[in-house]
């Protein structure tokens, strides 16, 4: 008799069975840190038997979930579109969900991003991270009325700012910049991208507002300019040239 | 209060602090709002916007996609409202793309006689959301309590009056006292195993009106997506499909002729879902590491239009399975991708519980009936949002707050059970992810996309014996800083009553329909069956009730494409 479609998935869903011939050993050393056991953060090590292919959230969740509950992580879509995990993985600020083991077998390190307080393990405090967001008016600024059905914008105009739409707010630029580890009243490269996708934007009106804030000097004259943000963007966004962007328009637009 | 922080749960945000500045709104969410499972919709969002187009068209398209299970008056609600809140959200600012003129640009999708879905790039979903999430923060009213796990709803004198809630960074149990609350915790696709769904997607509103009286409706009807990459179950969107994207077998035969020759690659969910499981029975798939799989070919769409309409999936096939889709096929399987049934709500969003109501994903008002309609849920999530959010804050106006003496004595109390349940538990030898991975089994092999009396027995049998084990489980986390494991014990917990409601309402709906297929009973019977089943909290597991569909100007019709 023909194999039912419930043989079929239970075949295909076993996968531990079949994919076992192409497993590789994985060792993770990751940074740990509980405030309720030490004030000091500390390294465990874990080996795995991964998929080339899988995701390295799915190994932290191999972990968690079969050798050690305490570890702590946030992540949510696990296909680089929500910005939950992001985190230092080989010394870089990367997406957990993004790295294929293949890429980083037999060991990699993973720690928290830098410049924001750790809660616990590779969580850490958010909150000046969208302080920095929310500074800079988030919001689209048109006071001049609603009309009844959408304002026009031709392709053009809406590729002005495309690029900058594309921000996840998972901070890996942000806590990648040298700046914002020495000096937390600085925006911040995300905060930057945020502004400019909307003062490139043709429908938006706030532009001098979100301008003269990011003249301050928390703003995007603080820049030097290392590129770190553009190498951690995981949605390729070319942070860098949207800060360019908004210093020349401060500098040389009247705006 | 609204409880859940994606498309729903902010439109509604929105909706109840423009109905008055004397409200104040609460926002909780276990994650950041802009994490919310709303950020992985790709495809776009169906309103007749067009000139070719009319909300009589969207209708008749949803209602024949629900197989005549959605309440018609919903629909009529729902389609008139869509291309509103399309704009307003231009208005905020969504970046859609757009046509050489400058509107709002409009696609192909599954299941549809025009063109009907508005889009932002392949990445809808996350532009929408964040949207949303910036427009919110205009409103000082509106209090985000964010990574806060809700654990109960708060019932007094016959009426929601709150929720227990813990911040996540340090375990401590608040009672949030609310005069509505509107749940918008979206779906529950993590009780399957193989899923485009979020690792969030744990049906925790629908387990919260459930354990609070509230029946879940039409919950046998779950949605496989026909294309999701085999092994991950990552999603590639149907608008690769909407652009010109090619379905083959391992024949190299566009197989879809033999099922739904007028539609083919446009055809609904429910239909290519089906005929793609059954290419697989009659061995004409391709099997690789992962499983089946048939092509999903977008080749001869080019390089310029792929990376104009379908970057971002492009990305996905070659960052997860490092195929480049503009040189080669891409492999598909079908995925559990969205539940129609919910919490069962009226046209308003709300629930049978005075000062309940819910939205989006979570709920089932019904406009999805048997089978949702593709890029219909984003609209929803907008248009009875935006209704619930209305409603709840103009009902919370007339509302005596609720008494607030009993607070400090709730808290305690759930306190005390999360402790002793969980934080301080003594023995228990059932782990979190054997009792999840078991569920999820028995959830694919009993109520996958093909069902029988037997495989619905069995599953119902695995889920009560997974509840039993459930008293057992322990955790390794004892710590009150972000302790994620506690929230996946609460997860799981929620998943269980989901996952029983599933099956027994499946087993119990002795007919096939829309997304629910009966080996044992082929035909639609709307005789015994042209209801909604109502799947309603008891000692012994879910007791199924119906109630009749709500017919306007669609008579019941053989479901024909």
């Amino acid at each position: 008799m023909m194999s039912t479609v419930g043989d079929i998935l239970q075949g295909s869903d076993r996968r531990e069975v079949r994919r076992e011939p192409g497993r590789v050993q994985l060792t993770l050393k990751i940074r740990r840190f509980n405030p309720e056991v030490s004030e000091d953060s500390w390294w465990d090590e874990f080996a795995v038997q991964a998929d080339p292919f899988e995701r390295l959230v799915e190994v932290l969740h191999e972990v968690k979930w079969r050798q050690d509950g305490t570890l702590s992580f946030r992540r949510s879509c696990g296909h680089g579109v929500c910005g939950s995990d992001a985190m230092m993985i080989n010394g870089r600020n990367a997406l957990a969900c993004r790295v294929i083991v293949k890429d980083v077998a037999p060991k990699v390190t993973v720690e928290p991003i830098r410049g924001l307080p750790v809660l616990k393990d590779l969580i850490v405090d958010m909150e000046p991270f969208f302080q920095g967001y929310e500074a800079v008016l988030p919001h689209l600024i048109n006071e001049e009325g609603e009309p009844r059905r959408e304002r026009l914008q031709s392709p053009k105009e809406r590729a002005r700012f495309d690029d900058t739409t594309k921000c996840i707010l998972c901070a890996a630029c942000t806590t990648s910049c040298p700046i914002f580890w020495g000096d937390e009243e600085y925006v911040g490269p995300a905060a930057i991208v945020t502004a400019h996708r909307f003062i490139y934007d043709s429908r938006d009106r706030g532009a001098r507002e979100r301008l003269n804030i990011l003249s301050e000097k928390t703003g995007v004259f603080r820049c030097r300019t290392t590129f770190n943000c553009t190498e951690a963007c995981p949605r390729g966004i070319e942070v860098t040239k949207a800060i360019q962007d908004v210093k020349r328009t401060i500098l040389f637009d009247r705006f | 209060m609204i409880v859940g922080g994606g498309a729903a749960g902010i439109r509604a945000a929105i909706a109840a602090a423009e109905i008055s500045d004397t409200l104040s709104i609460a926002l909780v969410s276990k994650v950041y709002p802009m994490r919310s499972h709303t950020v992985s919709a790709e495809g776009g969002a169906g309103a007749a916007m067009g000139a070719d187009d009319s909300p009589d068209f969207h209708a008749f398209d949803t209602i024949r996609g629900s197989d005549w299970l959605a309440d018609q008056d919903a629909v009529e609600a729902f389609v008139a409202e869509a291309p509103g809140e399309i704009v307003r959200l231009e208005h905020w600012g969504c970046p859609w793309s757009r046509e050489p003129d400058g509107r709002i640009a409009v696609r192909a999708f599954g299941g549809m006689s025009v063109n009907r879905t508005v889009f932002a790039a392949d990445k809808t979903g996350f532009h929408l959301l964040h949207t949303l999430f910036q427009t919110s923060l205009k409103y000082d009213r509106i209090v985000f309590y964010d990574e806060f796990f809700v654990t109960k709803l708060l019932v007094d004198d016959g009426r929601c009056a709150g929720v227990a809630a813990f911040d996540m960074r340090d375990s401590e149990v608040r009672c949030i006292l609310a005069k509505a609350v509107i749940l918008c915790t979206g779906g529950a696709g993590r009780i399957f195993p193989f899923t485009t769904n979020a690792a969030i997607n744990t049906g925790d509103g629908m387990g919260l009106a459930y354990r609070a009286g509230v029946p879940l409706k039409d919950m046998e009807f779950v949605q496989y997506h026909p294309t999701g990459l085999p092994g991950t179950g990552i999603l590639m969107t149907e608008a690769s499909r909407g652009e010109g994207g090619l379905l083959f077998n391992n024949e190299g035969r566009r197989f879809l002729e033999d099922y739904i020759p007028s539609k083919m690659e446009l055809g609904p969910r429910d239909i290519l879902s089906r005929a793609i499981m059954q290419e697989i029975e009659k061995g004409h798939a391709f099997e690789g590491p992962y499983g089946h799989y048939v092509h999903l070919d977008i080749r001869h769409l080019g390089e310029k239009t792929i990376d104009t309409k379908l970057f971002f999936l492009r990305e996905l096939a070659k960052n997860f399975i490092g195929i480049d889709p503009v040189h080669e096929p891409i492999p598909v399987r079908p995925v559990v991708h969205y539940m129609m049934g919910g919490v069962d709500t009226d046209i308003m969003g709300q629930t049978r519980l005075a000062g309940l109501y819910a939205a989006g994903e979570t709920a089932c008002v019904s406009i999805n009936g048997a089978n949702r309609l593709g890029s219909n849920s984003l609209t929803e999530c907008l248009v009875f949002g935006a209704r619930v959010g209305r409603q709840a804050a103009e009902d919370a106006l007339e509302a005596v707050a609720p008494p607030t003496n009993l607070l400090a004595e709730l808290a305690e109390t759930e306190q005390d059970r999360l402790v002793g349940t969980y934080l301080q538990r003594e023995g228990g030898g059932e782990r979190i992810s054997t009792i999840r991975t078991d569920l999820q089994t028995a959830m694919e092999r009993g109520a996958g996309v093909f069902r029988t009396e037997e495989s619905l027995k069995e599953a119902v049998e695995a889920v009560s014996g997974l509840r039993e084990r459930y008293s057992e489980v322990a955790i390794d986390d004892r710590d009150r800083a972000f302790n994620t494991e506690l929230v996946a014990a609460l997860e799981l917990d929620n998943m269980l009553d989901v996952a029983d409601a599933v099956v027994r309402s499946g087993l119990e709906r002795r007919e096939s329909r829309g997304s629910h297929t009966r080996r044992d009973h082929e035909d639609r019977d709307d005789e015994r069956f042209l209801r909604h089943s109502l799947a309603i909290s008891t000692a012994e597991g879910a007791m199924i009730e119906y109630r009749d569909v709500t017919i306007t100007q669609w008579p019941p019709a053989e479901r024909k494409y």
